[in-house]
């Protein structure tokens, strides 16, 4: 009995500092509704980084122990979600993708002091004042400027249109385009919000036609994208196609098929980038899940590393120390490759690096020209 | 012009397939008077049938020979053999009750054993446009139509000049005469389940490479077919037909005409006016009840 007794104590002694040295991930993801590519590709990606993370040991000796909870991308479901994750106290949240959702769960984050790696677009989102909300893309306000000066200058567009989806996501894209097209003297002809999960959009295409624009500036989410595009080129709409990224998508090239031909814009992340990291990157992506990553997959894995770098620039497991380190950190591949890109992240947890402009050819998304970091 | 002949073209076509999708409610409800609320998603499951099957390498004629069956199978005998039977006898709320259930578990089934993402589905007709009257309009929108409107009629012709389609008649109208009169009223219900699992397996096939397969594609489906079904008059396949082509054409109009912020309040304005001024529907039989 004695024996059985010390055994116990032994072995509870072991167990609790096991459990202790366990870096707890807990990512809020939009695995099912209308987001559910950008949720899926998160989480795998994210996946996949915790997977190579711990096979080499994990951060500082600790593994990594990654859950997931589905938003059902409603952001109400979010909110609840992300005050379930931090009762459980993780190290970090990842998560979520959707605007909407980061915008009402970053408050309780921030009051939980620990950092949040989200994929959120809105330009708003790092102008809201919280220290522990930090970026895995561009936000609208680095990559709408390019998007306008690309169709003021290189298109030579006078007159746009512009086909957005209406939440935080697409009136964010929609204020920061337009903004920015009209301070380069570009007329906005036609300015069309649609719904998410719209199904139809031949009104909205013929709003789109009557207006005569030179280009169409198209910023919904995938699904609804693949519609537009197919409902675009059934008018016969033969302007160029703009967009953000989700346009020139692996997933909306999927489900829009040829219609997908001839849309471009600006890329913050793509596996198709002539980066050989990147590439291998979606190869690996690819193997495991049987499906090419599109740039939430990217984010999902850059967001685990940028956790990583932060953790070991500090030299320890500390939560609430992670946003300032993650603050002003400039991540190198030649010291992390898991990073990809060289990446520095601002002081409004905002990011620099190296993007893209693209375009779909034959049902694949080419890049046209890598563009610089903004800070080099 | 042109803008007007697409807009009604395409409206018409998405029309149609409200119309395929709210027959079936007018069909159950003359049989079992019940709601089937689970009939957005007997729409979106048929497409995943075929998604199946093409996975396991079939070409697509017999994919969707494949998904028509499994459609007649589960959404038509086993729906009416394993829920609508046992929950009957317990009186018509229960059982609407249970098709709220079903909804749920088929939404969360295939979202489980799928996918939670939106699959492309093979279209069944050629891209392209045809001119008419000055407008492009899509061979796929023009098909649609066709197709939806050519199923309703051989509908309206079996139940109107073939010896079953009276005998389903006469059970929809008084199950206890038709029984007296010899019919077998059991075997007809069966039927009027299994054309309810044919409508929706074809406006499935004809709307999912426009609306994508995916778990959730039935929410907005359904939805707009019960008011259309409502709209036209929820006693008569008429006014389902009637009710989802003016619904779809409706809404086409107001997006483009009026705002297309408001597209979806539409319906329900429409849905509104027709209760306060017409509660039958614009082509239902007012029904009376003894208390």
């Amino acid at each position: 009995m004695k024996s059985l007794a010390g055994a116990l104590v032994i072995s509870a002694a072991l167990a609790v500092p096991a459990y202790a040295q366990t870096i707890k991930l807990i990512d809020v993801a939009e695995l099912s509704g209308s987001g559910a590519t950008v949720g899926t590709n998160f989480k795998n990606g994210a996946d996949l980084a915790v997977a190579e993370i711990n096979a080499k040991g994990g951060i500082l000796g600790h593994k990594i122990e990654i859950t997931h909870m589905d938003t059902q991308s409603n952001p109400g479901v979010a909110r609840a979600l992300v005050q379930k994750a931090l009762d459980e106290n993780p190290y970090a949240l990842l998560g979520p993708g959707y605007s909407g959702s980061v915008k009402v769960t970053a408050p309780l984050v921030a009051q939980a002091g620990i950092a949040q790696v989200m994929g959120g677009e809105a330009a708003e989102l790092t102008q809201m004042g919280i220290p522990t909300l930090f970026r895995t893309s561009f936000g609208q306000q680095s990559s709408m400027p390019k998007i306008a000066k690309y169709m003021a200058e290189d298109l030579k567009a006078k007159n746009v249109a512009l086909l957005w989806v209406n939440n935080d996501f697409g009136k964010g894209g929609r204020d920061m385009v337009s903004k920015e097209l009209q301070a380069r003297g570009v007329k906005i002809v036609a300015d069309l919000s649609t719904e998410a999960g719209q199904a139809d959009f031949a009104a909205d295409v013929v709003k789109v036609k009557n207006a005569n624009p030179d280009a169409v500036f198209v910023y919904l989410n995938e699904e609804e994208s693949a519609r537009a595009l197919k409902e675009l080129r059934r008018q016969n709409v033969n302007v160029p196609l703009v967009g953000e990224t989700t346009l020139l998508g692996q997933k909306v090239i999927e489900l829009a098929g040829e219609a997908a031909n001839g849309a471009r814009g600006h890329v913050g992340l793509t596996v198709d980038a002539p980066i050989p990291a990147l590439q291998e990157y979606g190869k690996k992506f690819q193997a495991k899940y049987n499906y090419i990553p599109d740039h939430n997959g990217i984010k999902g894995y850059l967001g685990v590393y940028m956790i990583k770098a932060a953790t070991e620039k500090m030299g320890k497991l500390d939560p609430k120390g992670l946003p300032d380190a993650l603050h002003g950190l400039t991540i190198k591949t030649s010291a992390e490759p898991g990073i990809l890109l060289d990446l520095t992240i601002d002081k409004n947890g905002d990011l620099d690096r190296e993007s893209f402009m693209g375009e779909v050819v034959n049902g694949k998304q080419v890049i046209k020209t890598v563009l610089p970091k903004l800070n080099p | 012009m042109s803008n007007i002949v697409n807009l009604l073209l395409a409206g018409l076509a998405t029309g149609a397939i409200y119309a395929l999708v709210a027959i079936g409610f007018t069909l159950l409800w003359q049989t079992s008077q019940t709601i089937n609320f689970a009939q957005g998603e007997f729409v979106m499951l048929p497409a995943f049938f075929v998604l199946a099957a093409l996975n396991l390498k079939a070409p697509l004629w017999l994919a969707l020979l494949i998904g028509l069956g499994a459609s007649l199978l589960v959404l038509g005998a086993m729906f009416k053999l394993i829920i609508v039977d046992p929950m009957l006898r317990h009186g018509v709320l229960p059982l609407a009750i249970c098709t709220m259930a079903l909804s749920i578990f088929l939404k969360e089934g295939v979202k489980e054993s799928y996918s939670a993402e939106a699959s492309p589905f093979p279209s069944l007709f050629p891209s392209g446009n045809v001119s008419v009257l000055g407008a492009q309009i899509s061979i796929q929108s023009i098909s649609i139509f066709v197709f939806a409107l050519a199923a309703v009629y051989l509908l309206q012709a079996f139940l109107m000049r073939t010896s079953t389609g009276r005998q389903m008649q006469a059970t929809a109208q008084n199950p206890s005469v038709a029984k007296l009169l010899g019919i077998p009223v059991e075997r007809m219900i069966l039927y009027t389940f299994l054309i309810n699992a044919a409508l929706v397996a074809l406006a499935s096939f004809l709307v999912s490479p426009v609306y994508l397969a995916k778990f959730s594609a039935g929410e907005t489906l359904g939805l707009s077919a019960f008011i259309a079904a409502i709209v036209g008059g929820f006693n008569q396949i008429r006014g389902a037909i009637a009710g989802g082509l003016l619904l779809g054409v409706v809404d086409n109009f107001a997006a483009a005409y009026v705002s297309t912020q408001y597209r979806g309040a539409v319906p329900l304005f429409l849905l509104i006016a027709v209760i306060l001024f017409r509660p039958q529907g614009l082509f239902g039989r007012a029904e009376e009840r003894t208390v």
